[in-house]
């Protein structure tokens, strides 16, 4: 799994039937203190993240195993919203 | 399988019913010596491992042949702590 931000949402309207209703978020991977990094990815989200959360995402055939994602054409899922990390007895991120 | 260190948890409350009540750890890729490199990512602990211990992750769908991950949306786990490691017939890691 990797640590993420979401930083957006996806609107369409043409798209495969099975993904109508699921909420399509904009992520990118950061590291344990929340900065983000690297390219923009986009994930299923089935926990109401909102922007600015930090999650964990899970990708490949996992992302096809919550209930909302299961057999449909999908990757990457939010499969946890993080409150906080601990990272060598600091925390480098907590949720306001 | 990636040798790895594990360098801290993470904690949270919303999460997918299949993955409550689960040990999730940040873990940094290592080389053949123990020496952290590359991005950090999380996995599920399945051998009770703890911050800087040396371990060795499992990814993709073989991550989800255990009992406690089967059906979940998991996509690596912690599945053995390092002792040692022999490279080249020397001792490049002792716990």
């Amino acid at each position: 799994m990797l640590i993420a931000k979401v930083i957006g949402t996806t609107v369409s309207t043409i798209k495969d039937e099975t993904l109508k209703g699921c909420k399509l978020l904009i992520l990118r991977q950061t590291e344990v203190d929340g900065i983000p990094f690297g390219k923009p990815y986009v994930a299923v989200d089935t926990l109401d993240a909102g922007i600015g959360d930090l999650v964990l995402t899970a990708h490949g055939s996992s992302g096809r195993l919550t209930a909302i994602t299961k057999n449909k054409p999908v990757d990457a899922v939010i499969m946890a919203v993080i409150d906080h990390l601990a990272v060598n007895g600091d925390v480098p991120f907590k949720k306001e | 399988m990636k040798i790895a260190r594990i360098v801290g948890t993470t904690i949270s409350t919303i999460e997918d019913e299949k993955v409550r009540d689960k040990k999730l750890l940040i873990c940094a890729e290592t080389d053949q010596k123990g020496k952290v490199f590359g991005k950090s990512y999380v996995a599920v602990d399945l051998v009770d491992a703890g911050e800087g211990d040396l371990v060795l992750t499992c990814h993709g769908s073989a991550a989800r042949q255990t009992h406690l991950t089967k059906d979940s949306p998991v996509d690596a786990v912690v599945m053995a702590v390092l002792d040692e490691l022999e490279v080249d017939g020397e001792i490049v890691f002792r716990m």
